[in-house]
């Protein structure tokens, strides 16, 4: 087990180098950020100013040393535009991001799940159909296109949630959640919702497949010819086994909802990170862009981390260390 | 609870849930299309931030909605010579904390101007014309210049002032933040500490990407808002900025989409504002170079720059359909242009209008230049910095088609296109110059005077334009003090520069929209800053 660990994190660290050094270098070719930031009538005078301030006046390697001696000792750097560090701008909104895609999480997966093993345990039903047919639709829609359907559908014209923003919070330890009042949830609803609707289709299909798929096989039907009741059968024996499948790539998808919300949170003024991230990539505000790709290397090995484990608990013959 | 005890509850429940109602129908709810990124007024010279700084601080000199010169914390600004100005301060204003405002604290903020640590894009040149200021009384200052400089209150109209002694009291009170008073970075304004001003607002609460807090300060110089209280959230996606409007989320939204002006109009429960900006978007050649990176012979060979030859500037002028562009394109939301500013603001001419279109004559000049067939062109553009710019620049290379200048559209995001158009990689480009001073001299220094980094001129001439006869006009009009005597010199500068030698070719003032629910009133300013202070209910 501890060798595990031990592995993990010297391969993590790998990751994380190479990911600082390529998105360095990738925002770097972009261009110089202070052709963004400055007012286009600047002086020469100014613009070399802001450019020395910036430490953008050294050659890029130079930059990228500095960067990296800065960050081993846990500083990756100011936001140019915000001049705040840029870690704490990003780690002030993980809380928003965090509850949203833990919402649409639980949302999926709540009805995912039972919405799958229904269609799986009758396939070609009339549901079945409707079910699958439904998860088509919401595979095919685009994020951005929904969420917007869905503001002009309940905000403009029912008038019965709010169209953005987080609404009214709880601190809990000095971190701020919406899903604790009344408000908050209202606002929390349609982002998750719409979040939510794309691993909803995903979730019930792959349970949909397991389902038949174990439904057909020996154990089942040896079970079966045991006398276990159904319901223990579905329960306890094939929920458990298609559930691995379903945990790896929830585990995955949880990370790209971390990540990547951006385009939700854009359309809901969803104080988040991806919010921070368009808008900081829009200006080359290098050092949070950085800072936030690395997060989520970690956030990604952290969560792949965590479904090692999961395996492991749902089949003790899944031994973490990789000898089963 | 004893029965009599739960009915007190309840009342003052009651009243307290009722005193809440009244309160929120106070609270000015606004959405802009981008926020501030820093409280700090001297950190970041940008729209967003100017605009947000408009709530919380003032200017010396406050500019109007069609950015005339108004008295802010000065009550009165007079030369008394070619190099020196005397500036009155206004009696009786505090700050927020209740120190008292006085020519100390004007002293101070041009000093802390040109040191704000890590500032991406500096207010410095707008302090950097004083070269000494004299404190005479506690409201009254004498402020010298190097050079005759008749633009000096514009520049006093662009930047908050700070109070002395609050910062004085801040570092005393923090040892060890910044070695001076002068060098104490942005997050002790974004914080709130510092974020002190005399202006209509008090900050209640900012951090960055989240909306703006504000309570009205009851005691302005200028009067009480209209408001209580005041909540700006910034909501990027326009169309989630609109639905926010029209779910009744806010009460006010900046940036209405040109696609969405018909239909809000026609929607009797909000009203629409607009204006005409200071913002003209442009064409800018590369008329310097003998070879010139993408122009192109119609064979695909190297020709000499034809961009050189005035005739074929002006025959580029003259396809322009503009009024088509504003109308298509534009849905309206634009006004054709003839020159940098439009006719009103300083400095602008009444009598310099769009070039007329008229292909034929176009085809005409171009053959007389030498191309009777026409050459090939590229034409750069961002896709992200102006409304609608990748269409516009697609109509105009249709335009330039259609009279034999074979015109290729290649567009970018803004983050790698202003680089390296500065770089001069290009040969013609879509550009926008939004006018900060609201006067035309200093745009027209600024894009056309022949280029000279040591002196500052031409600082943004991507094209490398350069006239003899231009730069004394402008040199010469850009000394006057007598505002009246100047603006007519500028607007004959304009008329020959851009009339007759076609340095840059205007297509269109884009217009600023805002759109309201009903019962909100407000005045649509040329500089697209969206301003609490002006905005009222009826």
């Amino acid at each position: 087990m501890l060798a595990f660990l031990g592995r993990r994190l010297i391969q993590s660290v790998a990751v994380l180098l190479v990911m600082s050094f390529l998105v360095f270098l990738g925002i770097f070719a972009i261009g110089n950020p202070v052709d963004v930031m400055i007012d286009p009538a600047a002086t020469p005078l100014e613009r070399e100013t802001a450019i020395r301030a910036l430490g953008l006046d050294l050659p890029w390697y130079q930059q990228y040393f500095a960067f990296l001696e800065r960050a081993v000792a846990g500083d990756l750097g100011r936001s140019f535009v915000y001049n705040e560090p840029a870690l704490d701008l990003i780690l002030t909104r993980l809380p928003a991001t965090l509850e949203l895609a833990v919402a649409a999480m639980v949302m999926a997966v709540a009805l995912g799940i039972p919405l799958g093993l229904w269609a799986g345990l009758h396939p070609g039903s009339w549901l079945d159909r409707t079910i699958m047919a439904g998860s088509i639709f919401l595979f095919s829609m685009p994020t951005f296109w929904v969420g917007i359907i869905l503001i002009m559908l309940s905000s403009v014209w029912l008038g019965w949630l709010p169209s953005g923003d987080r609404g009214e919070t709880v601190s809990i330890l000095g971190v701020p959640f919406s899903f604790l009042t009344w408000d908050g949830l209202t606002h929390l609803f349609l982002p998750a919702f719409n979040l939510a609707l794309f691993k909803l289709a995903l979730v019930l299909r792959l349970v949909r497949a397991g389902v038949q798929e174990h439904m057909s096989s020996d154990y089942v039907a040896f079970a079966r010819a045991k006398g276990v009741s159904e319901r223990r059968i579905i329960g306890r024996h094939v929920l458990r086994n298609i559930l691995i499948p379903v945990i790896t790539v929830l585990g995955l998808e949880f990370g790209n909802l971390l990540a990547f919300a951006v385009v939700t949170e854009t359309i809901f003024a969803w104080p988040g990170m991806g919010n921070l991230l368009i808008r900081s990539i829009q200006v080359l505000d290098r050092p949070v862009v950085v800072a936030y790709l690395m997060l989520t290397v970690v956030i990604f090995v952290l969560i792949n981390l965590f479904v090692d484990l999961a395996y492991s608990a749902l089949d003790p013959r899944i031994r973490v260390g990789g000898r089963a | 609870m004893t029965p009599r005890k739960t009915g007190r509850f309840l009342l003052t429940s009651a009243m307290l849930l009722a005193l809440a109602t009244a309160a929120q129908a106070q609270t000015l709810r606004v959405g802009i299309a981008t926020g501030p990124t820093s409280l700090d007024p001297h950190f970041h010279n940008l729209g967003p931030n100017n605009a947000a700084m408009r709530n919380v601080y003032d200017r010396l000199i406050h500019m109007d909605a069609n950015m005339r010169l108004q008295p802010g914390l000065a009550v009165s600004w007079t030369p008394l010579d070619n190099t020196s100005w005397q500036i009155n301060l206004r009696e009786g204003v505090t700050f927020h904390d209740g120190t008292p405002f006085g020519a100390e604290d004007v002293a101070f903020t041009i000093s802390r101007i040109p040191l704000v640590p890590n500032s991406p894009s500096a207010l410095t040149r707008f302090v950097s014309r004083i070269s000494a200021v004299e404190v005479v009384d506690s409201h009254t200052l004498i402020l010298r210049t190097t050079n005759p400089s008749p633009l000096l209150p514009n520049d006093l109209a662009q930047f908050s002032i700070l109070s002395l002694e609050t910062t004085e009291a801040y570092l005393a009170a923090n040892p060890g933040i910044a070695p001076s008073i002068t060098e104490i970075d942005s997050s002790h304004f974004n914080s709130g500490a510092l974020a002190i001003g005399t202006g209509p607002f008090r900050l209640v609460s900012w951090a960055p990407g989240d909306p703006m807090v504000l309570s009205a300060n009851s005691d302005y110089w200028g009067g009480a808002p209209a408001f209580a209280d005041a909540v700006v959230r910034p909501i990027p996606n326009d169309a989630a900025r609109l639905a926010a409007l029209l779910s009744g989320d806010v009460d006010l939204i900046d940036g209405l989409p040109t696609a969405d002006i018909a239909s809000t109009r026609a929607n009797s429960a909000f009203n629409v504002f607009e204006t005409p900006s200071n913002l003209a978007v442009y064409l800018h050649m590369d008329s310097d170079r003998e070879i010139s990176p993408f122009v192109r012979g119609l064979d695909g060979s190297e020709i000499a720059n034809p961009l050189r030859d005035v005739r074929v500037r002006q025959a580029m002028s003259m396809a322009l359909n503009r009024e088509a562009i504003a109308r298509v394109i534009m849905d309206g939301a634009a006004t054709p242009a003839g020159q940098m500013l439009a006719p009103g603001f300083a400095g602008a001419s009444d009598t310099l209008a769009a070039t007329a279109f008229d292909p034929d004559g176009a085809r005409a000049l171009l053959a007389e230049a030498g191309y009777p067939d026409g050459f090939a062109i590229t034409l750069n553009g961002p896709n992200d910095r102006y409304v609608n710019d990748e269409r516009i620049a697609q109509a105009v290379a249709q335009n330039l088609s259609r009279i034999g200048i074979r015109t290729e559209v290649s567009v970018e995001p803004a983050s790698t296109y202003f680089g390296a158009a500065t770089r001069l990689e290009y040969s013609v480009m879509l550009l926008g110059w939004g006018s900060s001073t609201g006067e035309q001299g200093s745009t027209l220094d600024s894009l056309l005077r022949t280029h000279n980094s040591e002196l500052g001129h031409g600082g943004a001439n991507r094209g490398r334009f350069s006239d003899a006869r231009f730069d004394e006009m402008i040199g010469a009009a850009m000394q006057v003090l007598d505002e009246t005597e100047r603006n007519a010199q500028v607007a004959a500068a304009a008329e020959y520069v851009i009339g007759e030698r076609f340095g840059v070719i205007p297509i269109h003032f884009q217009m600023n929209f805002w759109a309201a629910r009903q019962g909100i009133t407000m005045s649509p300013r040329a500089d697209n800053y969206t301003v609490l202070s002006e905005i009222g209910t009826r």
